[in-house]
């Protein structure tokens, strides 16, 4: 259904600047109507007709699966404010500095009354360009807001040096390599960046290539500095001026496992695999996403996942032209890098 | 694809339709006077046949509703509890201090007014009570003998008797969001409706657990049957019952299976003398179930939206009914 009003989530460690990027959301002219869930105990300043204060209540799901939390408040409040559909086009919902965006995203895949209405558009991450290499020293709650974001904003970027910033940037390539990624002062970006991205609608599982790999001489991460229109492509100085010299950081912790096979995959041995891995690695595989062949299936088949919770199906049918491979990414924590790949490796036809 | 159903059991003739012009979700009776209360601030006053009145009672969208003897009382998220009578007429009851959402609303004896916002579910008796549940409250009921409120929440539900703020609140303890609250009419078993498609129940007499599962989705809507023999629910594709006529209630016993749909039921209401339930699926079809022989009739066919909205008259011949896009009506039975 296309009538579902889109959800944004924004994240964020304290003082990132999660308010300044929401009061541009809502003050640009872009004629639209939001109503914003903002926490009771957050920042406050919001200058919006509809904002509903939220109390972040996580509690469990009793379905067997111990990582799978739900923010309740959020199945309330959607609920309440679908009674005003019409009055407003999507939600934007404020997380504090020390949410875990997991339990709103699941919120999504577990309540079907809210799935059934409102969309999951895309976790949008503001980060400190100052401050977040501490903080992803210090706080577990930065480091899952990194790892489990779509969009990821680097902020206050005039309070670092090229160095500095270069460094934050490499920091988060080693946690998340595929949120689209922008340099952004004072939160100032156009905001097609951060909305309607639509990125966990099953047909725009398009970005598994790491952000910073795109190879073909643009540059990919859509930087706005004071200019903030919204191009999509800026050119070739500006990508070397950037990425000429990024250092490649593992993260100990937190990493991203990415697997690829152009050999067709047997279905019967790899949702077996798949499930059981999720199962067993749920509490640490923060988000999952693929698009994989299998053997005699003329369709492309797409899957994402958020901890336990596993949603995929057949997208479209595969193009002439177009390499049938099956690629398949994890994010998460002390992810058992080897096993995965064997793993993978297994479910070959 | 809508099913068909046999038209030689059908009462779709005897619609009086009401033009609510927005979702309804709740249908209430005051005497013979239909009231659909609309999603956003109004609501409409339809006698059974003659012109419906529409009412602004609320500055922003109702989210909670419930009846009494003779008022309908309304909770929204302009922060207000109101209460509105058969002449149209509505009263502030209380406006949250802080404009918080009132997410629930129940209507006591002696007409006394529960409503929630937040954690805080707050009684207005002869005076202004309050008390603080553990978690945001899920659902408000009374209890039919006493001044006693039921306050489901994360973790099951408190038991409280606002007239004695001394007396420690009992606690009904089940892991898990609680989402919906009922009480048999004799009094003896409490019943959540959870996140996860299952109900949960408690024997008060001794907390003894009852798990009610294997529904498709959430159960949104329930009844008791007259006397409280059975608890009709909504939540899967066909009419679940479970049987309270003894003491154990439906403890080790399967629930009787009704009127079998492609489609799931959104409502159901129940015949307040018979053993009928008015039962409404997704898909907006309306049916009256006979729960003796499972005979269906139907009232009526199925639409665009699901049901979201019945009510029966007290005596039981009148049935209002609402959608989520704006259809309603009233059925004349007698």
């Amino acid at each position: 259904m296309t009538d579902k009003i889109p959800v944004t989530v924004l994240t964020g460690y304290l003082g990132a600047g999660k308010t300044t990027l929401l009061n541009r959301i809502l003050s640009e002219p872009h004629g639209k109507k939001y109503a914003v869930i903002v926490n009771e105990f957050g920042e406050i300043g919001i200058d919006n007709d509809l904002v509903v204060g939220a109390d972040e209540e996580v509690f469990e799901m009793n379905n067997g699966c111990i990582c799978c939390t739900v923010r309740g408040d959020l199945v309330r409040i959607l609920d309440g404010l679908m009674r005003r559909k019409g009055k407003f086009d999507a939600i934007i919902v404020e997380t504090t500095g020390l949410a875990d965006p997991a339990p709103v995203a699941q919120t999504f895949f577990v309540d079907e009354n809210v799935g059934r209405r409102t969309k999951l558009d895309a976790v949008v991450t503001v980060a400190d360009a100052k401050w977040l290499n501490e903080r992803l020293k210090d706080a577990p709650e930065a480091k899952n807001q990194i790892a489990f974001a779509d969009v990821i904003l680097i902020n206050k970027t005039d309070l670092v040096s090229a160095d500095e910033l270069s460094e934050v940037e490499a920091r988060i390539r080693g946690i998340n390599p595929y949120a689209r990624l922008h340099k952004t002062e004072r939160a100032k970006i156009a905001l097609n960046e951060v909305l309607e991205r639509n990125a966990f609608d099953l047909d725009r599982i398009l970005d598994l290539e790491p952000d910073f790999l795109g190879g073909d001489g643009h540059d990919h991460d859509h930087h706005h500095h004071d200019h903030g229109h919204g191009h999509d492509h800026h050119h070739d100085h500006e990508h070397a001026h950037h990425h000429g010299g990024l250092k490649h950081y593992h993260d100990e912790e937190m990493q991203s496992i990415s697997l690829k096979t152009d050999k067709p995959l047997n279905p019967d041995k790899f949702f077996p695999w798949v499930q059981d891995l999720v199962q067993k690695e749920g509490p640490n595989i923060l988000r999952c996403k693929g698009i994989l062949a299998f053997k005699d299936d003329d369709q492309r088949f797409v899957f994402q996942g958020v901890h336990m919770i596993l949603d995929g199906d057949h997208q479209r049918p595969w193009k002439k032209d177009e390499k049938r491979d099956s690629r398949i990414v994890f994010i998460g924590r002390n992810l058992p890098g080897k096993k995965i790949a064997e793993g993978f490796e297994s479910c070959i036809a | 694809m809508s099913e068909t159903r046999n038209d030689s059991a059908s009462v779709v003739e005897r619609i009086h339709a009401v033009a609510a012009n927005g979702a309804v979700i709740a249908a209430h009776f005051l005497g013979r006077m239909a009231v659909f209360v609309l999603g956003d601030e109004t609501m409409v006053l339809a006698p059974p046949r003659g012109e419906a009145k529409t009412l602004t009672v609320h500055g922003g969208a109702i989210l909670a509703t419930a009846v009494g003897e003779s008022v309908i009382v309304t909770g929204g998220d302009d922060g207000k509890v109101v209460e509105t009578d058969v002449s149209g007429t509505s009263r502030t009851v209380a406006t949250d201090p802080k404009n918080r959402w009132i997410d629930h609303v129940a209507v006591g004896p002696d007409g006394a007014v529960a409503w929630s916002a937040g954690k805080t579910a707050f009684v207005q008796g002869k005076e202004l009570c309050s008390i603080d549940a553990p978690s945001t409250v899920g659902g408000l009921a009374f209890l039919p003998k006493g001044f006693r409120l039921a306050i489901a929440h994360y973790n099951g539900a408190t038991l409280w008797f606002p007239n004695a703020p001394q007396s420690t609140p009992e606690k009904l303890e089940w892991k898990g969001s609680h989402l919906g609250v009922t009480v048999s009419p004799d009094g003896r078993f409490l019943v959540t409706a959870m996140q996860e498609p299952m109900l949960h129940g408690w024997r008060l007499v001794d907390r003894q657990h009852m798990r009610m599962s294997g529904y498709a989705t959430r159960v949104m809507s329930v009844g008791w049957t007259a006397g409280g023999k059975w608890l009709a629910t909504s939540g899967a594709p066909q009419l679940i019952l479970w049987p309270f006529q003894t003491k154990e209630g439906p403890m080790g016993k399967q629930p009787r299976q009704l009127a079998p749909s492609q489609h799931r039921i959104a409502k159901v209401a129940c015949h307040p003398r018979q053993d009928i339930v008015a039962t409404g699926y997704e898909d907006g079809m309306l049916l009256l179930v006979r729960i003796d022989d499972g005979a269906e009739i139907l009232a009526k066919k199925p639409g665009d939206a699901p049901v979201s909205a019945l009510a029966w008259s007290a005596d039981g011949t009148l049935l209002a009914f609402g959608t989520d896009n704006g259809e309603a009506g009233i059925l004349d039975l007698a």
